[in-house]
């Protein structure tokens, strides 16, 4: 999901805070995918990420393309409102209560070594890594994702020398809000969702994305990492409702001595 | 450097008493200038005089206000820069514009992708290198560590790899030691003797009529002057304002 995020806001500069929601409706697809269709979420997360990118980019088609010139405080507006939406559509059509997708691993559990594992938690982690190399893999070794990584660093540079950067931007959204879809479908099995989830899935991937530092893949990976131990070590040694508070203390002390992030490049 | 033979081919490039605003503040009130075939013609003026703005307009990267602008003989103002460069137009902007983390050789590579198509790549960047050894050897670093000469010699070098018929550079002396200039501007002889059309933006107005064909004079967003290098040269008000005699 942060490797999404990154992708968008390194690409454009938008500030996305309707990933969550998103990603919230990626949980839903494969929820319906899997009562429907007898999918499970492994294997329905491709379709979840396919959907997603069509939503990334009729999201971006229609309403982010006439804002890219705003300031930023416009497109963080116009991004909670999207957030909103897909909430409050969500908690029409699926209703407020918590909902869980059930997968062929969710009750499996093997030993690795001395430690005692979930294979759901596992796999997800397995594919998380799959995607986020996938990812890299396009942007440094396709001439499309040259193109994005060219448009991330200079956007003017990239218009002078011909590059639709209009396309590069449809396509950079729709793989980031693919790349959300994705983690949603992945995490449905062992994560309890609600419509309500969206916006603090939003503010934890943030979070990951400016320890990692803006617009850095690798960063976002480590950030992701750093945060759910930081927020799991919280849970277990304060109490499970202060996990937040060590993320955020987290990400206080990171941008104290790194200001750009772990992984990101000094603003020039 | 003959004196143009190429004064008598077809016009290239047509600007046609074009004027282009930021908002309400009108940078070019009223330009017109036209390149021939094979020509190297310099716009040269001082500082916020309109330059940069006619550069950008001609790429598509500003609209414009009033005129029109045509490549061979058909209108292109209203095109999106992409399908601009994809005509022949290809644009080295003022400050270099290079993509900083990428490499030499992507930024190279880069500029050979008009809009999504990539044509005759290897042969280009072979002329490239040749032209700019510097480049081969530093092709795989990133282009924001280049020295600001190399820099200037990459963001050339892509827009060539686009094949242009025409190529607009905007200031490329701009901050560069006077031995580095003069070799940059001895490129930019030979690749318009290649065959490549070559509209030169200078505020480096000795050196730029010591090169070019033709040249106009910008003034305050409007064309004040044009003619050819010797005439300009002798002229006393170009002498007095720009040469400083
Ligand atoms: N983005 C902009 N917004 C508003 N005004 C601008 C903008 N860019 C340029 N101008 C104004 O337009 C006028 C022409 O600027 P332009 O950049 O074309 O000049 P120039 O001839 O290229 O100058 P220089 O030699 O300094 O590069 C100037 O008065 C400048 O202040
Ligand atoms: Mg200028």
């Amino acid at each position: 999901m942060a490797v999404g995020l990154s992708l968008i806001f390194g690409v454009m500069r938008v500030v996305n805070f309707a990933h969550g929601d998103m990603m919230v409706w990626g949980m839903y697809l494969a929820l319906v995918l899997s009562e429907r269709a007898r999918l499970d979420p492994y294997v329905s997360f491709v379709v979840c990420a396919a959907v997603l990118f069509l939503l990334g980019a009729l999201v971006q088609r229609t309403l982010v393309d006439r804002i890219l010139d705003a300031p930023h405080e416009m497109q963080i507006l116009l991004m909670l409102g999207v957030a909103l939406v897909l909430e409050n559509l969500a908690l029409m059509v699926f209703g407020p209560d918590p909902q869980r997708v059930s997968s062929s691993l969710s009750a499996a559990t093997i030993w690795i070594g001395p430690l005692f594992v979930d294979v759901a938690r596992l796999t997800t982690f397995a594919l998380a890594i799959v995607l986020t190399l996938a990812v890299y893999l396009f942007l440094f070794r396709t001439r499309l994702g040259r193109m994005i990584r060219a448009a991330a660093d200079n956007t003017y540079g990239a218009l002078v020398i011909g590059t639709d950067v209009r396309r590069v931007y449809l396509m950079a959204f729709g793989i980031g809000a693919a790349c959300v879809g994705a983690a949603g479908a992945l995490v449905s099995g062992f994560l309890p969702f609600q419509p309500a989830a969206g916006l603090s899935a939003s503010v934890t991937s943030f979070n990951i994305v400016i320890i990692g530092g803006m617009g850095s893949l690798i960063g976002a990976f480590v950030g992701g990492l750093l945060v759910s131990v930081a927020e799991s070590l919280g849970a277990v040694f304060l109490s499970p409702s202060l996990k937040e508070l060590v993320s955020f203390s987290l990400l206080v002390v990171i941008l104290l001595f790194r200001p750009a992030g772990l992984f990101g490049r000094r603003a020039t | 450097m003959s004196e143009s033979s190429a004064g008598s081919s077809p016009v290239l490039l047509k600007v046609d008493h074009i004027a282009v605003a930021y908002g309400d503040l009108v940078a070019v009130s009223d330009v017109s200038l036209e390149v021939r075939r094979g020509e190297l013609i310099a716009l040269i003026g001082s500082n916020g005089a309109g330059k940069t703005t006619t550069l950008r307009a001609i790429s598509g990267l500003l609209p414009l206000g009033a005129g029109r602008i045509e490549l061979g003989g058909e209108a292109i103002h209203g095109l999106p820069p992409s399908k601009i460069v994809a005509r022949g137009i290809a644009h080295v902007p003022e400050g270099r514009q290079l993509f900083p983390t990428l490499t030499v050789l992507e930024n190279l590579e880069l500029g050979a992708t008009v809009s999504g198509h990539t044509r005759g790549n290897a042969e280009t960047l072979d002329w490239v290198f040749r032209l700019f050894p510097r480049l081969r050897e530093r092709h795989r670093q990133l282009a924001g560590t280049l020295s600001g000469g190399e820099q200037q010699m990459c963001a050339i070098g892509r827009a060539l790899m686009a094949r242009p018929t025409l190529l607009m550079l905007d200031e490329p002396s701009l901050g560069l030691a006077p031995v580095v200039v003069r070799s940059i501007f001895e490129n930019l002889v030979e690749i318009n003797r290649a065959g490549t059309t070559v509209l030169l933006v200078e505020q480096n107005v000795l050196r730029a009529l010591g090169l070019c064909h033709r040249a106009y004079v910008i003034e305050n967003g409007r064309i004040a002057l044009e003619g050819p290098r010797d005439a300009l040269a002798q002229n006393p008000h170009v002498k007095q304002a720009y040469l400083g005699m």
